[in-house]
């Protein structure tokens, strides 16, 4: 992990209104809160600003998320920078590939993925590739050792990838078709490769 | 109380006590960063560890309660120890990892020789360190024209975040980022806007927040060390002057619990270089409109040839912002030797020395507003004119326990209040019960009332005075055991004047009817720069800065400024306080009790003192109370029923503040080039706000 830091000014967007939809929700957040104790929403609310916001939250946000919840900026600043999961910075249109690069994925060729993101995507993670449309970033443990290695997308995670695999998964996600998430090598779930081996005999 | 045996010895404390002040009860030393005893408890330094015994670790004494504190088997009391071979270790563990990152740059460091990370490392530290690898670094951060930052120091203790959220009310610094790379920094680097921010400095363990004016600028080690009072507000601070050879270089805050905690403002402790510029270091004389340097014999000489062929009832004189009361009282002598009792103070219009005591003292005293629970603001803006006593408001406040409502401006005061109106039909309607707060003010066991400066310097100035006294009685804040009316001065001199009665005495003229065309021959200016003189007027301008009265002087005689004399000052609360020299004043510059018993030899008028120990006498005699250094000599309360009385008709104009930029109140802070950049910047801020 490094410094994080938000966008430089000029990727900035000029302002930042919540939807009608999202500023709704967000009440609804402060709803679940005790009288005066609204900041304890701000989590859940930058993470619906992100989601509205190209995956990205950006300063104007920030602000608009202290203002609405009537906290110093510096305090929202404070809660963005810490949690890795808000991204400071534009990140792919199309997908913001999460690699995950912990000791179990690592061990099932998290490094073959990491390559794939770099000459694919582009050589340094967080960096737009040339067309915009897709990031990278590599991640700590995304909880899904049993298919490790595995990747997540948005919401969703492919699991038990080669590098071909990835590729196929990224031209999904390119031709706007994604795959189906999970395990990208026909294993159900996470029951064996081989299939079942135990368990077998019905009664 | 609950019993503890701490290093062997058996001490009983309160249960709501922590560990570490427990310790410290029992005369144990426990070293700190994150803890400060004014602050919340952030616990994340873990420098206090001690040992509990029975438990399987030490633990930080800071956040764990006496209460938490189990008993040992047979119900013996809980045993700490804060020497064993356990805590040895656990310190030294915690001081090397706080070093690991720490830069050697200790002989490049202001902080040093001053530093508790330093000293320490010396007291508790080993003096190795295993870690071989790159040490970490932080970009600096700008914080405005006061702090100055070294960002790879810092040990992020978030002393500095606590203290701007808690004391300050400017809840602007923040850790960003986590872990390695949490870094402390206010929101995109924008500057400071408390007027407390100067405390960071000291607030800080370590020297990533330095004073950006003092940077470079000298070792703690070199300079001497003068305690003194502050005169920039009518707070009287307890301050440290810092000199070196002659030169002021910085001032610092002392400890003092019934008047400023240990916080002082950012003008108080800033000033500095302006002790060092635009000063008057020799007498002037006026010739043919332009203003030429003089030797003391001519410039006595000038005086002396206008004084005789007037009448001495055409003899006026005003003291400024930051006059000392011997100074002020020589003058008053002198004009007493001429027949004349046209004396005033700035801003002091509105008093009536007769009236008594507690109709312009601040009764219920600095530390008495934690005992408040309901404060009515008239016309003030504490913020701008005691920002000390403001801080002291807001801590109160947050306690939950003190109520607020204001009338006069609606400005940002770092804390919430209700807004009742902006001009005296307000206080009218409030006095007649007609706003809610009346009832919070009725309901409430010591209720205050302050009133500021600003709303008593108009011509309705007594009948403000008079109603706000009014309301006061009416509430039951004129009590047996509790006097809830105080009048917020916003300068030195003020009490200290009004004590002396240095005001209009039988027959005398008020500032404002002495600078009315045709009224006086001769005003003697003593620091006042606030003072527009008409045309006509012979004016001796007794200052120390070429500030707005020096311009207007028609003979300049060159005085000593608050950190170059040895003076008295009567705080806003009616506290007698004596600051000390830490210096000399410039060139030919003198005292100005002394250049004003010089010149009533000069004028054939000599005045009976040969000694500052002499001319106090003179002082004590008339004002016995003056006597009484560091005590306050509590008002009538019966005074306060008779000012109420007085009533008088009210203007409609709303009520001000008496101070419009807090960082250019007075000359030694109008010749700070700090200040003025703390100006600019802070008008900037009110630009953007108003956009």
């Amino acid at each position: 992990m490094s410094v994080r830091r938000l966008a430089p000014k000029e990727l900035q967007p000029a302002s930042f209104t919540f939807t009608d939809e999202n500023l709704a929700w967000a009440k609804a957040q402060i709803a679940k809160y005790p009288e005066g104790r609204q900041a304890s929403a701000v989590i859940a609310i930058l993470w619906r600003v992100q989601e509205q916001h190209e995956g990205w939250v950006s300063e104007v946000a920030i602000r608009a998320v202290a203002d609405l919840l009537d906290m110093p900026y510096i305090r929202v600043l404070e809660v963005a920078t810490f949690y890795t999961m808000f991204q400071l910075q534009p990140v792919g249109k199309k997908a913001h590939v999460q690699v995950c690069g912990t000791t179990p994925c690592r061990l099932r060729g998290a490094a073959d993925l990491i390559e794939m993101c770099q000459s694919r995507i582009n050589h340094e993670p967080f960096e737009l590739s040339k067309d915009g449309n897709f990031s990278w970033e590599e991640v700590e443990c995304l909880g899904a050792c049993v298919n490790a290695p595995m990747v997540q997308i948005w919401k969703d995670t492919y699991e038990d990838l080669t590098k071909e695999s990835l590729g196929k998964v990224l031209d999904g996600f390119a031709s706007g078709n994604p795959p189906k998430p999970g395990p990208q090598n026909g294993r159900q779930f996470s029951a064996p490769i081989t299939g079942p081996t135990t368990l077998k005999e019905t009664t | 109380m609950t019993k503890l045996i701490v290093d062997g010895k058996e001490i009983d404390v309160p249960a709501e006590y922590t560990l570490l002040q427990a310790c410290e009860a029992a005369g144990a030393e426990i070293p700190r960063f994150c803890y400060h005893e004014r602050l919340s408890i952030a616990g994340n330094c873990r420098m206090c560890l001690v040992e509990v015994k029975g438990g399987p670790k030490p633990v930080a004494s800071c956040a764990w309660g006496v209460r938490d504190c189990r008993p040992g088997p047979k119900g013996e009391p809980p045993e700490i120890s804060t020497r064993s071979p356990m805590v040895k270790k656990a310190r030294e563990g915690v001081m090397e990892f706080l070093l690991i990152n720490h830069p050697l740059d200790c002989p490049i460091c202001d902080q040093g020789g001053e530093c508790d990370l330093q000293d320490q490392a010396m007291g508790y530290g080993v003096d190795t360190s295993r870690f071989a690898e790159n040490k970490r670094a932080v970009e600096d951060k700008y914080l405005g024209a006061l702090v100055k930052t070294s960002m790879n120091r810092c040990i992020q203790c978030t002393r500095c975040v606590r203290f701007s959220a808690e004391i300050c009310g400017a809840p602007e610094m923040g850790a960003t980022g986590r872990g390695e790379d949490m870094e402390i920094t206010t929101y995109l680097e924008s500057a400071l806007t408390s007027e407390l921010q100067g405390n960071l400095v000291d607030i800080c363990p370590v020297g990533a927040l330095t004073s950006k004016p003092y940077a470079f600028a000298a070792r703690p080690w070199e300079l001497g060390k003068t305690q003194s009072i502050d005169v920039m507000d009518g707070v009287g601070s307890a301050i440290r002057v810092d000199t070196r050879g002659r030169e002021v270089m910085r001032i610092l805050p002392r400890v003092n619990d019934a008047v400023n905690e240990e916080w002082i403002s950012d003008k108080t402790r800033h000033v500095v270089d302006g002790l060092r510029t635009q000063r008057l270091d020799r007498p002037y004389v006026r010739e043919n409109g332009q203003l030429r340097a003089a030797s003391w014999a001519e410039a006595f000489g000038a005086i002396a040839a206008k004084t005789g062929r007037i009448d001495g009832k055409r003899i006026g004189a005003i003291a400024g912002d930051l006059a000392a009361v011997e100074e002020m009282f020589a003058l008053k002598e002198l004009l007493a030797k001429f027949g004349s009792a046209n004396l005033a103070v700035q801003g002091g219009d509105a008093f009536d020395p007769k009236a008594g005591r507690a109709s312009y003292i601040f009764n219920p005293t600095i530390a008495g507003i934690e005992q408040a629970d309901a404060l009515l603001i008239v016309g003030s803006n504490p913020r701008r004119e005691a920002a000390v006593l403001n801080a002291r408001i807001r801590k109160r406040w947050r306690t939950g326990q003190l109520k607020i409502g204001v009338v006069g401006v609606k400005a940002d005061l770092t804390y919430a209040y209700d807004y009742i109106g902006a001009g005296p039909d307000s206080l009218s309607a409030l006095a007649a019960g007609k706003h809610s707060f009346a009832d919070v003010l009725k309901g409430a066991k010591n209720p205050v009332v302050l009133v500021g400066a600003g709303s008593l310097a108009r011509q309705d100035g007594a009948a403000v005075l008079a109603q706000a006294a009014k309301i006061a009685a009416d509430v039951g804040a004129i009590k047996d055991g509790w006097n809830g009316f105080g009048v917020l001065q916003d300068t030195a001199s003020r009490v200290g004047a009004l004590d002396i009665g240095f005001a209009a005495g039988a027959g005398g003229l008020n500032a404002a009817q002495m600078t009315t065309f045709g009224t006086l021959d001769v005003l003697f200016l003593l620091g006042a720069d606030e003072i527009k003189v008409p045309d006509g007027t012979f004016v001796v301008y007794i200052g120390t800065h070429g500030d707005r009265g020096a311009h207007r002087a028609d003979v300049i005689l060159p005085g000593a400024a608050y950190t170059e004399k040895s003076g008295i000052y009567v705080n806003t609360e009616g506290r007698v306080q004596m600051a000390s020299r830490a210096a000399f004043p410039p060139g030919d510059a003198r005292e100005d009790w002394a250049i004003i018993r010089a010149l009533s030899e000069v004028l054939a008028k000599k005045l009976p003192f040969d000694s500052l120990a002499a001319l106090r006498q003179a002082i004590f005699k008339t004002v016995p109370h003056l006597m009484r250094i560091d005590q306050i000599e509590a008002g009538q309360a019966a005074d306060l029923k008779t000012v109420a009385g007085k009533g008088g008709s009210l203007d409609k104009a709303p009520l001000t503040s008496s101070v419009d930029d807090f960082y250019l109140t007075n000359p030694i802070a109008r010749a700070s080039a700090v200040m003025a950049e703390c100006s600019r910047l802070a008008s900037g801020h009110m630009l953007t706000a108003a956009e």
